[in-house]
């Protein structure tokens, strides 16, 4: 479990997060929403130490995130899909996904190529492995993105957008395959979305954001009944769910 | 100013929490091709040609029938290792060196690689820009040799082509008057602009923020930047070292 408190942050005197306090579960697909540029990835980036939170505290299962002696631990615990999947350009798609390993296991080549070829299998991209990421395409950058952040067996995967611009049919089965690993494995994931689809779809448990603040928290189950105005207007700008709702 | 110190603290962030030394071997040979090997060629061509032309020039200023015809390549040989071949040299590698090193850092910026290596826990500034430092240090010293002894050759065929000069002459004259410590003062500058030019693009291509449109512009400050740097260094060291 991530516990966050009061996270707070302002760049040049903008406030951006104005204290967000929440809980992430283990073995559960943990979403952030909210409309664009509302922080939800600056959210993200406090909560894995790319950016630091002006002020609140992070927990991971009870370890403190601003413990410089925490933090080497954590980070091995840590996988991350980024919003452009962000794999390194220099490396075929399976040296993307050794790459971890490399840097910080004692495997010998054999044993990582082993070990990476198993994640690209996972995600069903077991032929991909000596293409470069320019030559596939974006739904398979994003696949190599996952097998990525899972080769080390993290226990935390934070996943910004994993289904932005994909087409429906892609981002569903993206999320499948996050909502599969996260069961399968039982770790804490943390997306960030503004998709409907996902969110009815692997909304175990969904923090809803507006600027800068949390203003609902629930699960799929009880989020169409919600009583907080500006969800349902973020929610209900879409077709489907005023169908889903009627 | 305050790029200045963003600079030097970015420097100080490169030595802290290095990665195993393997990791860095790897990626130094790849730059040392990237910066050094792939650069022979221009730097080639570029240090040929300012040696023909200072000969062919040189031999038309001197119209005075009292000054000896070797002092042409004299001169040819202590413009070249003095200040042209490094000067010219790392001048040209700020463009060539600068724009690739803070294109590539700067596309790793907006495409959020470089985050992906910190989240990692990787020290992403030293594991990146520690193998181009390096490269750069140890590659770019060995181009200006190499432009030296190309520019006198240059200078050499330029001149006897021509026959303003005769290869007897031409021999004598690089021989005469040499002074020992031209060649590590050559050296101590190379190095010294091999650091600026890494660092500096490093930098510049590090700190991107934006898009495609910044990478461009991150990757002409550098080279500009660089290019300035390397002038300034250079009017520094002379008075440093020759007085
Ligand atoms: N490094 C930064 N410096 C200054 N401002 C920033 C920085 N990063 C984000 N912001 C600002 O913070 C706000 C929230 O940005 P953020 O990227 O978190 O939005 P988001 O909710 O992820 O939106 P989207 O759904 O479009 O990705 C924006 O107004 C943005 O301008
Ligand atoms: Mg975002």
């Amino acid at each position: 479990m991530i516990e966050i408190n009061n996270i707070k942050k302002a760049f040049s005197g903008k406030e951006v997060l104005k204290g967000i306090s929440g809980k992430f579960y283990q073995g559960k697909s943990n979403l952030i929403i909210g409309s664009s540029g509302t922080g939800k990835s600056v959210l993200l980036k406090n909560i894995v130490g790319l950016i630091q939170p002006d002020e609140g505290e992070i927990l991971y299962d009870g370890r403190d995130f601003s413990k410089p002696a925490a933090i080497q631990e954590i980070r091995r615990e840590i996988g991350m899909l980024f919003q452009g999947s962000a794999l390194f350009d220099s490396m075929t798609v399976l040296e993307n996904v050794m790459f971890p390993l490399k840097m910080f296991t004692k495997m010998s080549p054999q044993e990582r190529a082993e070990r990476a070829q198993y994640c690209l299998e996972r995600v069903s991209l077991d032929k991909a492995g000596s293409l470069m990421p320019s030559e596939i395409s974006g739904g398979m950058q994003k696949r190599v993105g996952i097998a990525r952040a899972i080769v080390m067996n993290p226990k935390y995967l934070f996943c910004d957008e994993p289904n932005s611009g994909l087409d429906p049919q892609t981002a569903i089965t993206i999320d499948e395959l996050i909502q599969d690993i996260t069961q399968e494995f039982n770790m804490t994931t943390v997306v960030v979305t503004h998709d409907m689809n996902s969110v009815m779809g692997i909304g175990d448990h969904i923090m809803y954001l507006c600027q800068g603040h949390k203003l609902w928290e629930g699960n799929k189950d009880n989020i169409l009944d919600t009583d907080c105005k500006e969800l349902q207007e973020f929610l209900f700008s879409s077709e489907l769910i005023r169908k889903l709702k009627s | 100013m305050i790029s200045l110190g963003k600079y030097l603290i970015f420097l100080g962030g490169l030595f802290k929490k290095r990665e195993r030394f393997q990791v860095y071997l790897e990626q130094f040979f790849e730059e040392c091709i990237q910066i050094g090997v792939n650069s022979l060629f221009i730097v080639g061509i570029v240090a040929m040609f300012i040696g023909a032309v200072t000969c062919v020039q040189t031999a038309y200023n001197m119209v005075s029938p009292v000054i000896p015809n070797y002092i042409i390549s004299t001169i040819v040989r202590d413009m070249t290792v003095l200040e042209l071949a490094p000067t010219i040299t790392c001048i040209v590698l700020s463009g060539k060196v600068g724009s690739h090193i803070a294109g590539q850092l700067g596309t790793m910026r907006v495409t959020e690689q470089i985050d992906a290596l910190e989240v990692m826990g990787i020290n992403a500034s030293s594991y990146l820009v520690l193998p181009k430092l390096m490269a750069a240090v140890v590659m770019i010293p060995m181009l200006v040799v190499l432009a030296a002894f190309l520019s006198i050759s240059g200078g050499y065929l330029a001149g006897t082509i021509t026959g303003v000069i005769n290869s007897h002459d031409f021999l004598y004259g690089i021989q005469y008057d040499f002074i020992p410590f031209n060649v590590p003062f050559a050296l101590i500058k190379s190095v010294v602009f091999a650091f600026l030019i890494s660092t500096i693009s490093s930098f510049k291509g590090y700190y991107t923020r934006g898009g495609a449109l910044e990478v461009g512009q991150a990757s002409t400050q550098a080279v500009t930047n660089s290019c300035i740097s390397v002038l300034l260094a250079d009017y520094l060291l002379a008075q440093l070292l020759l007085n």
